[in-house]
């Protein structure tokens, strides 16, 4: 929370000035044609006035998009998704479109933006409140980008990154993410709208948790978001995607692809805070989260880790792996999921052992309420060339309720015999006995349930960075709310 | 300040109390002795609200309200307090924060604020040094690896920094060695006065001579059988549980 307060008394105390790269100017909507087509991913690259190569890329993309199933592994009950019905492009919103004030946000959203003790300003803009030009996320980003730009951090959208900065984009997207990967990798591919890139030169410390300021900036990054972050040799920096707070959100259809890179002894410490609108009680409405998160090691002694907290969306299919290329490097992921009410999720990682002493390390939590499915999907694949390398699964279920379900599919392959894996995974039931214990202690039935959940998910939660970290626990209570009694 | 009126209660058709009344008024301290299976862990539990339970017929008023009526955290908020005989283990949760999460709910109950971070440390620290606690083990997940007599000293913790007007201790004694059992019995004397009472169910006279009782009860099968003062506990001591129900 510091963090965030800071941030925000650094905009406030940019003063009433006009900024001059804020885009208060009044924009007409500008939307590509319904539908999907070879002519909107013209009109995407278009729009942005991209070289080239970049629209050959996206039409490429496009053509195997057309060619690919789309991927059935999951255990998820996914609508048939009519592509044609959605806009994959329209610009940002022009003020007058948008919810005047918070009075016209609903009250439930508005609630739990209470309960998480998220400032009225950034009330406003999770809520997609017009507000005005100085509190926008360009001028929020300037005050930290000078202290960046100094130690040769590149940090920008990746619009930006494609105008500035082709030769690294060009270099390394789509390396860890093929666009023949499976369908919504390429669909992603063909229509990104926006997303953030990084660059952090060899021997590079970001001084900065590069969260600090995304929380805001990240709104309006759409629903085909495309990030891309380099650590070069010896370098370090950890990032912050998402949000504690739910976010309003019109497009149902979300189709994000995330790489990482990180060469000879660069660590990427990755966190996300996933709580998208997950539809009402009755399942109806909610978004489609289809997420495919991928990291390469490339080089020797690098480390990736990941950690989430998914507790929104009414799909969640989502995989972040890591490719451990380099010798001696390390993987890690760290996931709470949980789904209450009618929510669907199906995630886990893959881990892919090919460079020598590697190793990897799993810990997953999921928690299921109400009738929601929650299931855990693995893959810890060791190559025969990657010899002395370990993995350690650990996969944690909680049942509340009667109606729900919570599934373990781990996936092991070994051509290796040096390496060793080792798989535990429970599955258990809320202790009726803990809760009374708790409400004997004179907490309600729901922070009972709030505390006993967020003791099954400390091993995670312990991994996020300290300012979201408090939130975190708050928002794993308020999304079991009405699970118990 | 606690009526018990001809309760019955039974455990999946299987009656355990059989028409037991107690009264409790304030600033007494009442014990409830009785053999293994007689109804006294049952007693707790209701009192408590823990569900499972079937009240068949009769009545608990506490402080003028039905006791019944109320949910187990509007129970210990109205001040009544349950030290467990065997306190639950909540794993990943910090046996400080657990504490704070408690004060707080029911500074939340009476419509006070938060808990301020330095007092809280001040009152934990003074309260748990009396009970030889170290701040080692705060630290430490609730309960979890914790000792059967830490886990007791634990409770008494509880029970000191919540000040309930009505504790129920359930058998804390037992597991304790002699040293644990005079450091507890310290723990719930400090606390006595006149403002509260206690009811301390035990299957031996041991705890009764550090926790001394205003009355002593014995139970036998569902239903007390015989009252008296402190003396009753030393002639139970002398004959044993069966030829005192006996002579009931």
């Amino acid at each position: 929370m510091a963090a965030t307060e800071q941030t925000i008394k650094q905009v406030n105390s940019l003063g009433n000035s006009e900024y001059k790269y804020g885009f208060s100017t009044d924009l007409d909507e500008i939307k590509a044609p319904k539908g999907l087509s070879e002519e909107v991913v013209r009109f995407i690259s278009a729009q942005k006035n991209e070289p080239e190569w970049m629209l050959e890329w996206r039409l490429n993309a496009f053509k195997v998009f057309n060619k690919l199933p789309k991927p059935n592994w999951a255990k998820l009950n996914i609508p048939e998704i009519n592509y044609q019905e959605y806009y994959y492009y329209s610009s940002p919103k022009s003020l007058k479109d948008k919810p005047k004030s918070l009075d016209e946000i609903d009250p439930e959203i508005l609630k739990t933006y209470e309960k998480l003790g998220i400032p009225l300003k950034e009330q406003e803009i999770l809520s997609g409140v017009a507000v005005d030009a100085v509190f926008d996320s360009v001028s929020v980003a300037t005050t930290y980008k000078k202290q960046l730009n100094d130690l040769g951090i590149i940090f920008c959208s990746i619009s930006e990154a494609i105008q500035e900065h082709p030769e690294l984009v060009k270099k390394y997207i789509g390396s860890v993410i093929p666009v023949t990967d499976h369908s919504f990798a390429a669909l992603n591919s063909a229509v990104f709208t926006d997303g953030s890139f990084v660059y952090i030169p060899e021997g590079v410390r970001c001084p900065v948790e590069l969260s600090t300021y995304f929380r805001i900036n990240a709104i309006n990054t759409g629903q085909f978001e495309r990030t891309l972050i380099i650590a070069d040799k010896n370098s370090y920096v950890s990032y912050l995607e998402g949000c504690t707070a739910p976010m309003r959100d019109e497009n149902q259809l979300h189709a994000a692809n995330v790489e990482l890179v990180a060469l000879d002894n660069a660590e990427i410490k990755y966190s996300t805070v996933q709580n998208w609108y997950p539809g009402d009680s009755e399942g109806k409405g909610g978004i489609y989260n289809f997420v495919t998160k991928r990291g390469a090691c490339r080089g020797h002694s690098s480390k990736i880790s990941w950690t989430q907290v998914e507790t929104g969306s009414a799909i969640t299919w989502k995989y972040p792996s890591c490719i451990l290329q380099g010798d001696n490097s390390k993987g890690e992921f760290y996931s709470v999921a949980i789904t209450n009410n009618k929510q669907q999720a199906d995630t886990g990682t893959k881990m892919i052992h090919i460079g020598k002493n590697t190793s990897s390390k799993i810990i997953s939590k999921g928690i299921s309420a109400g009738k929601a499915q929650n299931t855990y999907r693995g893959l810890v694949s060791i190559n025969s060339r990657a010899s002395n390398s370990r993995n350690f699964t650990q996969c944690d279920s909680l049942l509340i309720g009667n109606e729900c379900g919570a599934h373990t599919v781990p996936y092991i392959e070994s051509s290796n015999a040096d390496s060793t894996i080792e798989h535990e995974a429970t599955t258990s039931k809320i202790n009726e006995d803990q809760l009374f214990y708790c409400m004997q202690r004179g907490l309600n039935s729901e922070d009972a349930v709030g505390l006993i959940v967020n003791g099954f998910c400390k091993e995670v939660l312990q991994h996020l960075p300290m300012e979201f970290a408090v939130e975190a626990q708050k928002l794993v209570a308020i999304s079991l709310e009405g699970s118990v009694g | 300040m606690l009526k018990i009126n001809n309760l019955h209660v039974s455990i999946e058709g299987k009656q355990i109390i059989k028409g037991l009344s107690l009264s409790i008024n304030k600033g007494e301290v009442h014990a409830l002795m009785g053999p293994n299976g007689s109804g006294k862990s049952t007693l707790s539990y209701v009192l408590s609200g823990k569900e499972g339970y079937e009240i068949e017929e009769g009545t608990i008023e506490y402080n003028g309200k039905n006791l019944l009526d109320l949910e187990v955290d509007e129970r210990a908020n109205a001040g009544l307090f349950l030290a467990f005989q065997y306190p639950m283990e909540i794993p990943g949760v910090q046996t400080s924060f657990f504490l704070k999460t408690a004060i707080n709910s029911k500074r939340k109950f009476l419509g006070m604020p938060e808990i301020d971070a330095l007092e809280f440390a001040k009152l934990i620290k003074s309260q748990a040094e009396d009970l030889g606690i170290g701040s080692e083990m705060l630290k430490r997940d609730l309960n979890v690896n914790y000792s059967g007599g830490e886990k007791k000293k634990q409770e008494i913790l509880q029970m000191s920094i919540l000040k309930p007007d009505m504790a129920i201790l359930d058998e804390t004694d037992s597991g304790l060695d002699i040293d644990a059992l005079r450091i507890v019995s310290e723990g719930v004397n400090k606390l006595r006065s006149e403002q509260n009472s206690f009811l301390v169910i035990t299957h031996y006279q041991r705890l009764l001579n550090y926790i001394k009782p205003d009355f002593v009860h014995i139970i036998a099968d569902g239903r007390i059988v015989k009252s008296g003062d402190f003396s009753l506990a030393l002639e139970l001591e002398e004959k044993g549980y069966e030829d005192i129900s006996k002579t009931a």
